[in-house]
């Protein structure tokens, strides 16, 4: 059993619409991609929608205000500001093109090569990025000014090169990511070829983040460059928006007006910039943001408990989505009893609802979902969901699938065992470590002083599930909820925590609820068992009339589906096997 | 006795240290064994046992540092990557995350296309090969021009047997492939690789955790340990009266189906287990 998914029947079919059409769809990201569309439009066909006459001076007509003759006024030599604008437009975009272009083809080739051959080129490609990265951009393009003169080409050229490591350090992440990706591997042992590799099976992951990276370079690149034309430094042939920002600049007290059109022009076209940026990385990355809905649990006097069980679920029902229309029902009228003392088996084949009911009990069901009929009773009384809530960790424990995940990295095993203790029942620290100690020592760790300073990564699969089962009976529960507790470890191990689970419910008398697809797990700790398909119980009963006279069509099957030791298959000729090694 | 079709001679794989200087880490410490055409070798093993390190080696995707692999008598030990291309043919492989082992932009078309393109195969041949070997998994031929993720976990791992079938391969290393899959899938998945061995005379290395699974499926069986194969013969032998104590102690830890015979095979276990411990303290002192 994987991990609980809430169903999200939308996500499949928007996945494949074109991702233009998912940032349109967005109002934000369909502002800014027209304003950017404009803006390219304007660059192209500038030359001919030019209003007036970008170049020649005319000395009658110095820094008029706007007017009709001049939309926008005209600078200190006369010219026309909206015409030198929209000329403008066509150089700052194309510089900034050019920029990107470099940047992305220099970063994306040595990023791709480096993160799929890793060795030498990661090497070399990752200490030169990093000293790329370490040159302040501003400096070295006014030393190559310098050098190669004032030429806004050349040095958006350069500035392309200085900036491709960013570009780089993307796509080596990624592709390190996605290099030890089974159907990589595949791809090999089809007899792909690497250049074929990286073409179908790579590059096509890499490609949403740089078209969100190339958004926001794309803005710097802009910036930059007008600040190089702002600072004196660009080709004073050329009409760009840092040059008429300083033209602008220089009859700041004569005609304040000059500044605002270029710099609109500047923070309009990089707030598109970016906001096309964050609006892609929305779409791209989109996290559901399902709110935790409050559960409409019944009025408690419907249902009949029976006295002293220790757990009982009564007509559950658990559904994910809030509208009619979206919502999935994944647990359906599911109702039983555990005893003190007894052993409930949950058993069913992946998407049964056997983790959801698991979770409802537990009032941990993830985002979006939620109890919308039915009722849970702890000690024969029903709960709300803030009783649930309470009883977590105190009355009611819980045991994970995956030990590894479930314990944090960067807190030693002593610390995250004792913190509930000193939290939850207000034991002071040398109270909680010798408490930790004492547990350690029952769920059979050896040596638990030196297990307490250790971190999770540092011990086994079968250790960590220990010492989550330790974590779990510090409150000496009454009910205990096991999720696969030995699914993700060795079949040893397995037998080992199965040995240890059934002594501590022994002693301890707690009613168990495990959650399981595997039916030797049943045999071995279960009194009871339930048989889950598709979200409801379909077979009740004991473990023996079960396996010895199942009810229902689904359970046989399940049953018919085990693996006999019955039939052994015959070698198809006469091979003979090699000794056996001592 | 005949030739087998794959010899592995005491096969030694390290993988080098991180950091500068620091020691490699060997997986497996000298491992031989044999795979005769048309035959199951299966491979058993817990986690770190080096089991499916094995199976990457003879697909060329772990680093080899000793021993020989011998394929239909050719030394393909360190085969350059012309060599290992052409070998992709004779050799392939089965994954055990059906979820994670095909590309989820590519079509199924695409994916199953992909291997007969890159031998050579016409656009026109390739297409009414996976046709067949759609049929041969058992999926409607209408499932081509879907993605992974409309398939589930059964039907992912038929399309992986379908792309591990198309270039008529004579040994196809199936990494657990059935422990990612529900019970009722397994089975049906297992009865599958039977049905197509029966059928082609393909032989498979099937490298599993689940003796059961192995017992299933086997004509011979190799049992790993940290490393070392520590049981190698027969099936019925190894998988019901193992020798070596490991291999006891595996048969004895998985649980059996029914509450009965459980408790009594849990019974045996802890005798086993004791009498192990007394068999160890008497050889240490």
């Amino acid at each position: 059993m994987t991990a609980p998914i809430a169903p999200t029947p939308r996500a499949v079919t928007q996945q494949r619409a074109s991702l233009l059409r998912s940032v349109l769809r967005q109002p934000l990201g369909a502002i800014a991609l027209s304003v950017i569309a404009l803006f390219v439009i304007v660059a192209i066909i500038g030359p001919w929608i030019v209003p007036g006459d970008a170049y020649t001076a005319h000395l009658d007509a110095i820094l008029l205000p706007p007017g009709t003759d001049h939309i926008l006024g005209t600078d200190p030599s006369g010219r026309d500001v909206l015409s030198r604008l929209i000329i403008a437009t066509r150089s700052s975009m194309l510089g900034a093109t050019i920029a990107l272009v470099v940047a992305a083809a220099i970063g994306i080739s040595t990023g791709l090569v480096a993160g799929y051959y890793r060795g030498w080129f990661e090497s070399i490609f990752s200490y030169g990025a990093s000293l790329f990265l370490a040159l302040p951009s501003m400096v070295v393009l006014l030393a190559a000014r310098s050098v190669i003169g004032p030429n806004l080409w050349w040095a958006m050229v350069i500035f392309g090169v200085i900036v491709s490591p960013a570009f780089y350090r993307l796509t080596f992440a990624t592709v390190a990511g996605v290099r030890h990706e089974l159907y990589v591997d595949a791809a090999r042992t089809s007899g792909l070829s690497d250049v074929r590799i990286i073409g179908r099976h790579i590059l096509s992951v890499v490609r949403a983040p740089v078209i969100i990276q190339a958004a926001g370079i794309a803005g710097v690149a802009i910036a930059i460059q007008a600040g190089l034309e702002f600072l004196g430094m660009g080709d004073a042939k050329l009409i760009t928006w840092g040059g008429m920002l300083n033209d602008g600049f220089q009859a700041i007290y004569r005609q304040p007006w000059l500044l605002l059109w270029p710099t609109l022009a500047l923070v309009l076209i990089s707030v598109a910039l970016t906001l096309v940026a964050n609006t892609l990385r929305d779409v791209l990355e989109r996290s559901s943001s399902a709110r935790r809905s409050r559960s409409s649990e019944q009025a408690p006097a419907v249902y009949t408990i029976p006295v002293g069980s220790a757990l009982s679920v009564r007509d559950l029902e658990v559904a994910y989505g809030n509208h009619k229309a979206e919502r999935a029902v994944v647990v359906r009228n599911v109702s039983f009893d555990v005893a003190p003392g007894e052993v409930l088996g949950l058993v069913g084949e992946s998407g049964s609802g056997k983790t959801q009911t698991a979770f409802a009990i537990l009032d941990v069901l993830p985002g979006g979902g939620r109890i919308t009929s039915g009722c849970v009773a702890l000690a024969g009384k029903v709960t709300t969901q803030a009783q649930r809530a309470h009883e977590r960790g105190r009355s009611v424990a819980y045991i994970p699938q995956e030990p590894m995940s479930n314990l944090d990295p960067s807190y030693t095993i002593g610390a995250q065992l004792t913190k509930p203790m000193r939290k939850c029942a207000k034991m002071t620290k040398t109270e909680a470590n010798a408490n930790a100690l004492r547990l350690l020592t029952r769920v059979g760790i050896a040596n638990p002083e030196r297990v307490m300073s250790l971190y999770p990564h540092q011990v086994s699969g079968g250790m960590a599930q220990r010492v989550l089962i330790a974590g779990a009976i510090a409150t000496e529960p009454d009910v205990l909820i096991a999720d696969e507790p030995t699914t993700a470890l060795d079949v040893t191990v397995q037998a080992e925590v199965l040995d240890l689970l059934r002594d501590l419910q022994a002693e301890l008398g707690m009613a168990m609820v495990i959650v399981t697809h595997n039916f030797g797990v049943v045999a071995d700790i279960c009194d009871r068992v339930a048989v889950m398909q598709d979200g409801s119980i379909v077979e009740t009963g004991d473990v023996e009339s079960v396996f010895d006279r199942p009810q229902h069509p689904y359970t046989r099957e399940l049953l018919g589906a085990i693996l006999d030791d019955a039939s052994v298959r015959t070698l198809p000729s006469s091979t003979t096997t090699n000794g056996v090694p001592s | 006795m005949t030739d087998p079709l794959l010899a592995v001679e005491d096969l030694r794989v390290a993988y080098p240290g991180r950091g500068f200087r620091s020691p490699d880490t060997e997986i497996l410490h000298g491992v031989s064994l044999d795979i005769t055409a048309g035959e199951t070798v299966g491979l058993v093993g817990e986690s770190g046992s080096g089991k499916t390190t094995l199976g990457r080696a003879l697909l060329g995707l772990a680093p080899v540092t000793g021993g020989r692999i011998l394929f239909k008598g050719e030394d393909i030990t360190h085969a350059d990557k012309a060599a290992r291309r052409r070998l992709t043919r004779d050799i392939q492989v089965v994954f055990q995350d059906p979820y994670t082992s095909m590309n989820p932009n590519l079509t199924i078309e695409q994916t199953l296309t992909e291997p007969l393109r890159a031998n050579g195969t016409s656009k026109r041949d390739a297409l009414d090969k996976v046709a067949t070997m759609l049929d041969a998994v058992h999926l409607p031929t209408d499932s081509l021009g879907r993605y992974p993720n409309e398939f589930s976990g059964g039907q992912r791992q038929r399309i992986a047997i379908a792309r591990a079938l198309t270039l008529d391969p004579s040994l196809i290393v199936c990494d657990e492939p059935v422990s990612a899959l529900d019970l009722s899938n397994q089975r049906r998945v297992l009865d599958l690789f039977i049905e197509i061995q029966e059928r082609t005379g393909v032989a498979y290395l099937f490298v599993s955790h689940d003796l059961a699974v192995i017992r299933h499926l086997s004509h011979r069986v190799a049992v790993l340990f940290q490393g070392d194969i520590v049981e190698w013969g027969d099936c019925d032998q190894v998988t019901a009266r193992p020798e070596h104590p490991y291999t006891q102690r595996l048969l004895m830890a998985a649980p059996l189906p029914h509450p009965v015979k459980q408790t009594k095979h849990r019974a045996d276990r802890q005798r086993v287990l004791a009498a192990q411990r007394e068999a160890e303290l008497q050889s240490g002192a």
